[in-house]
């Protein structure tokens, strides 16, 4: 089987997989790291969205093997202690969330999409949410949450 | 997904030697975002997948004089994103934004694009309306002689993608019906105005896959305008025909969106 190696949430992991494991289920089944969820298993939801190389990506359409020695960051690897990243902080706030399966991938494909847009709009981020469904709120807290933790982000 | 041998070599010599090895069971992957969802759902199970990934010299834009020539493993997000291909063929940069969603923009390919020739897939629409040439590890080819039908092109066995080049147009855009749940276009319509000619190229509504439309062509050759085209009609026995789309709506679409891509053009 072959061995990948990667740097998740900031520490070193190697293991063994079969060529068609996704990278979803290496983190979910193998590295116990069950924020990031599987919604479709048609690469259409978003739930498994997690940032390779400092890029957000659906974990459940890439291979493993694909990523090895990639650096790659999920949900789990946001907070620091304690305390929520700006743009978790910003989906509590703003109510972002109801049953909160999507949130994850919603969360890690906003990070993405304002630490490569310095003034997100509105249109920003309806467009840049394209890949990420959610079936409870109707989108509208989402944007403002990933508005106002876009900015918070800045600060 | 049903197991497979998978390789990851570091040189397209390889690369090509494996995939002709593995024969009609062996498919090339690039970003994999059309080929990983193939096999999840088991519409494909090669025995053999070749990952392009460690290729590194497949990807990346370079200006050469009067066209731009895109690596065929360069992302979508990084052709969206390139100030060459900005200024250049802006049409281009705003093509390849629109393709899918941001996550499969970061990891899929215009070579995985084209190689795949998705009937509803936008690229094709670039590479035939921009007259491009489709540079691979034994040949240069035509896009007019590229694309030969629904997921079929002229690449032979062992045959890998390297490059596009796309020469720079006086004027171009690209406009398209998206389905409103897939987002897929239903009707891409690209429009371009070269030193060879006027081109316009349908996606999304050939049985066959892209194709030019020569009376459009014609019209606009002589005066670049929307009211140039508003009388040609482009017959529906050719088109497909869906739950989303008859054939008459695409034919109708295609009027609009190539009309719009002619105003957009300027």
């Amino acid at each position: 089987m072959p061995t990948v190696n990667l740097t998740v949430n900031g520490k070193a992991v190697s293991a063994n997989v079969e060529a068609r494991t996704l990278l979803v289920n290496l983190l979910r089944e193998q590295l116990g790291l069950t924020g990031t969820h599987v919604g479709c298993d048609t690469s259409q939801c978003g739930a498994c969205v997690v940032h390779v190389d400092g890029k957000s990506v659906k974990a459940c359409t890439l291979l493993a093997v694909q990523a090895n020695g990639s650096k790659v960051t999920t949900i789990e690897g946001l907070a620091s202690g304690d305390k929520l990243h700006p743009m978790q902080e910003a989906f509590r706030e703003h109510h972002g969330l109801q049953c909160g399966f999507c949130t994850p991938g919603m969360v890690m494909s906003a990070v993405c999409l304002a630490q490569n847009h310095p003034n997100l709009t509105e249109k920003d981020v309806r467009e840049g949410l394209e890949g990420n469904l959610c079936r409870c709120t109707g989108y509208h807290n989402i944007v403002q949450a990933v508005l106002a933790g876009a900015q918070a982000m800045r600060r | 997904m049903y197991e497979f041998a998978y390789h990851r070599p570091s040189s397209l010599a390889d690369a090509a030697k494996l995939i002709l090895e593995a024969g009609d069971n062996g498919k090339l992957m690039a970003g994999g975002q059309t080929l990983i969802p193939t096999m999840k759902q088991r519409l494909a199970s090669p025995g053999t997948v070749v990952d392009l990934g460690a290729l590194k010299d497949l990807a990346g834009i370079k200006v050469e004089g009067n066209a731009v020539a895109i690596g065929a493993t360069t992302t979508h997000a990084a052709v969206a994103a390139s100030k060459d291909v900005q200024a250049k063929i802006k049409a281009l940069a705003e093509l390849a934004e629109g393709i899918g969603d941001r996550q499969v923009r970061h990891l899929g390919t215009i070579g995985g694009s084209i190689a795949n020739n998705d009937p509803a897939a936008d690229y094709p629409a670039a590479v035939l309306g921009l007259g491009a040439t489709i540079t691979t590890n034994q040949r240069k080819i035509a896009a007019d002689e590229f694309f030969k039908g629904l997921f079929e092109t002229a690449l032979k066995p062992g045959e890998i993608i390297t490059a596009v080049g796309f020469p720079v147009p006086e004027k171009a855009a690209y406009m398209k019906f998206r389905n409103p749940a897939s987002r897929y276009a239903i009707v891409g319509v690209f429009v371009a105005k070269t030193a060879g000619g006027v081109r316009v190229a349908v996606t999304g509504a050939g049985q066959g896959g892209v194709f030019r439309v020569p009376d459009m062509e014609k019209a606009l050759a002589g005066n670049f305008s929307a009211k140039a085209i508003e009388g040609v009609k482009v017959a529906a026995t050719s088109l497909n025909a869906d739950i989303h789309a008859s054939a008459e709506y695409r034919a109708h679409l295609i009027g609009v969106m190539a009309r719009r891509a002619v105003t957009a053009a300027g």
